[in-house]
C-alpha cells in the first residue's frame, strides 16, 4: 500500500520558487527531488535568507540551513547540535526505535562507531579491491550494446548490491533482498517523504533481523569448524571485544546493520546513475575524460559533489544558539542541506557546472563534516574509481537516450530510471 | 621562518619552510607535500590532514582540543603523536620540526 504525501500547501502543482513567499517555502516537499525542481527553492534560501525558519510542515516546525559555511559549522559541533533521535527529518515511529550510532551523540557514538569503522578502513579496502573489479568486469562484460536498458537496475543496483553482499558475507544469490530492506528503510512517508507504508516497512525490517540474526549465528559455527576468518562486517563485528555480544541486544543490532546496508547502499547507488547524467549534461567534461583517463579519481569526487546522494542531515539544537544572525532555539530542528551547501556560489566556483578537472574537488559536503563524517568514504570512492577505469576501458560511449526519473523523497536524492545505450569502444 | 619536514609513508621527505602564524596544513598544502587531503579546508571537520609528530616535538606544540580529540578518535589508525594539522599552529620556535604522514587518511 502506498501513502500519498500530503503537501503543505493546498497545491498540486509546484510552484515556482520565485513566486512562493520566503516565509512558506518549504524544501522539504519530496516533489522538490522527485521532480528535479529543487534547485530555484534552494538558490532562493541561500540568496535571501540562508537560515531559514519554516514554523508550520508535514514534518513539524524546522530550520533549514542552506549555505556551505553554516552546514559546516552546525556539522562539526556535535555538541550544539545533537543527532539523536534521528538524523532525517521526519520524526522516528515510536514502536520501532532503531539504535544507530549515526543517531547517537558522543561518547556512546564513539564506542559503536570505532567498532565497526575497521570494515571500511583504508587497509581493508586494499584486500577487496581485486574481487571488487572482478565484479565491475563481469557486470560490464554482461551489458547490451546499441541497446536501450535501465542503467539504475542493471550497473547502479547490480554492482552496489554485489559489494554489499561482500562486505557482509551475506549470500550472493539472495542479495537482493539487502537493497529491499535499504530501500524499506528510508521511505518512510513520515520521516523522508517516501512512499512506504509502516507496515510494509516493519515487514521487512523484521526479515532483515531474522535473516542477520541467523547469518551470524551460521558464521560463527563455521568459524569455530575452523574456516579461515574473513575480513567481513559480521566476522570483525564477532572478533571485536565491544561488538562480540552484539546479538544479545537487538535494537541495536539492527540499527547499526541496517545503517551499514543504507549507508553503502543509495549513496553509491545513486554516485554510479549520477556520474552518466553528469557526464551526458556536460558533454566536452566527457571529452576531456576520454582525453586523460588519469582525471577519474578527480571526477570522482565531482561526482560526489554534484550528484549529493544524501540531501539533508538533521539535528537539534542543545541550547540557544545564533547561526548567521539568526537566533536557533534549544530544541529546535535543524536541517543541513547538503545538496544545497554543495551549490553555494560562496564556497563553490560555477557550482552548478560539472567539472572532471575541477579545482580542489575534495572540497564538498557530501561525507558530512565532524564526527558523523562518513565512514566509507574511501570505499565509496574506490567502487567508483574502478567502475570507471573499467568503463572507460570499454566503452566509447554511455549515451542517455531518455528523461531520467528520480526518486521521491527530502531525503535519497537519486534515480529510479536512467535508459542509456552502450558505444563500445572502436 | 621555520623549516620543516613532513616523512611520507614511504620515507619520501620534503622539507619546506613555514611561515609564522601558519597551520601547518597550510604549509603543506603551500609546498605541494602529498598525502594531506585537507578536504574541509582547515575547520577540523573531516580528519584528513592527520600527520605523527615525532616524539621530541610533541610537547612543545600548542595542545589538541576537545573537538581535535574527538575527530582523531575516529581514526582507524590512531597512534600516540597523531594530530590534525590544521590545528598545529606554526612559530619560528617550532624550527627543525619533523612530522610522519600516515599510510592512509581517514
Amino acid at each position: 500500500m502506498n501513502i500519498m504525501f500530503k503537501p503543505s500547501s493546498a497545491d498540486d502543482i509546484l510552484r515556482p520558487a520565485k513566486d512562493i513567499p520566503l516565509e512558506s517555502m518549504d524544501v522539504s516537499d519530496p516533489r522538490l527531488l522527485e521532480t528535479n525542481t529543487w534547485h530555484e527553492y534552494f538558490k532562493r534560501l541561500r540568496d535571501e535568507d540562508p537560515v531559514h525558519y519554516l514554523p508550520d510542515s508535514p514534518f513539524g516546525p524546522f530550520w533549514s540551513i542552506t549555505r556551505f559555511e553554516d552546514i559546516k559549522f552546525v556539522d562539526s559541533n556535535f555538541k550544539l547540535f545533537s543527532s539523536e533521535p534521528v538524523i532525517v527529518i521526519g520524526d522516528p515511529d515510536e514502536e520501532m526505535s532503531l539504535e544507530m550510532f549515526i543517531a547517537m551523540d558522543p561518547p556512546k557514538h564513539d564506542v559503536q562507531r570505532r567498532a565497526v569503522q575497521s570494515v571500511v578502513a583504508p587497509k581493508n579496502l586494499a584486500e577487496m579491491e581485486g574481487l571488487i573489479r572482478e565484479r565491475v568486469i563481469k557486470i560490464l562484460d554482461d551489458l547490451p550494446i546499441d541497446e536501450t536498458f535501465n542503467w539504475v537496475d542493471r550497473v547502479s543496483i547490480e554492482l552496489t548490491t554485489q559489494m554489499l553482499a561482500t562486505l557482509f558475507d551475506f549470500p550472493f544469490e539472495e542479495r537482493h533482498k539487502l537493497t529491499f530492506w535499504s530501500d524499506m528503510a528510508t521511505s518512510s512517508p513520515e520521516m523522508t517523504g517516501g512512499t512506504t507504508s509502516k507496515e510494509e516497512r516493519f515487514a521487512a525490517m523484521n526479515e532483515c533481523a531474522a535473516a542477520f540474526i541467523k547469518l551470524w549465528h551460521e558464521k560463527a559455527a563455521r568459524r569455530e569448524a575452523g574456516e579461515p576468518q574473513g575480513f567481513d562486517l559480521i566476522t570483525l563485528l564477532q572478533t571485536n571485544e565491544d561488538t562480540k555480544d552484539l546479538i544479545d541486544r537487538p535494537l541495536e543490532f539492527l540499527g547499526n546493520i541496517i545503517l551499514l546496508i543504507v549507508g553503502g547502499n543509495d549513496t553509491t547507488r545513486n554516485s554510479i546513475s549520477g556520474g552518466v547524467l553528469a557526464l551526458n549534461q556536460f558533454p566536452q567534461e566527457y571529452d576531456k575524460l576520454r582525453a586523460d583517463t588519469d582525471l577519474i579519481p578527480n571526477m570522482i569526487s565531482e561526482i560526489i559533489r554534484w550528484q549529493t546522494p544524501l540531501a539533508h542531515m538533521r539535528r537539534v539544537a542543545t541550547e540557544d544558539v545564533e547561526v548567521n544572525g539568526k537566533t536557533i532555539k534549544k530544541g529546535d530542528k535543524v536541517v543541513m542541506w547538503y545538496l544545497s551547501g554543495n551549490r553555494d556560489e560562496r564556497a563553490i566556483d560555477n557550482p552548478d557546472q560539472f567539472l572532471v578537472d575541477r579545482e580542489n574537488a575534495r572540497h564538498h559536503l557530501s561525507f558530512g563534516f565532524g564526527v558523523h563524517r562518513c565512514m566509507g568514504n574511501r570505499l565509496a570512492e574506490m567502487q567508483l574509481r574502478i567502475l570507471w577505469e573499467e568503463i572507460m576501458q570499454r566503452f566509447e560511449k554511455i549515451e542517455v537516450v531518455g528523461d531520467a526519473q528520480y526518486v521521491r523523497s527530502n531525503f535519497v536524492k537519486g534515480y529510479t530510471e536512467l535508459p542509456v545505450v552502450l558505444h563500445a569502444k572502436a | 621562518m621555520a623549516k620543516v619536514t613532513f616523512i611520507e609513508h614511504s620515507g619520501e621527505q620534503h622539507s619546506v619552510s613555514a611561515n609564522d602564524g601558519q597551520t601547518l596544513m597550510q604549509v603543506a598544502i603551500d609546498n605541494g607535500v602529498p598525502g594531506i587531503d585537507a578536504d574541509c579546508g582547515g575547520g577540523c571537520a573531516c580528519g584528513t590532514c592527520h600527520v605523527i609528530v615525532a616524539e621530541a616535538w610533541r610537547g612543545k606544540l600548542n595542545p589538541a582540543d576537545e573537538n581535535e580529540e574527538a575527530m582523531l578518535s575516529m581514526s582507524p589508525e590512531p597512534q600516540s603523536g597523531s594530530r590534525l594539522s590544521c590545528q598545529v599552529e606554526m612559530s619560528d620556535d617550532l624550527d627543525g620540526l619533523i612530522v610522519e604522514l600516515p599510510e592512509f587518511q581517514m
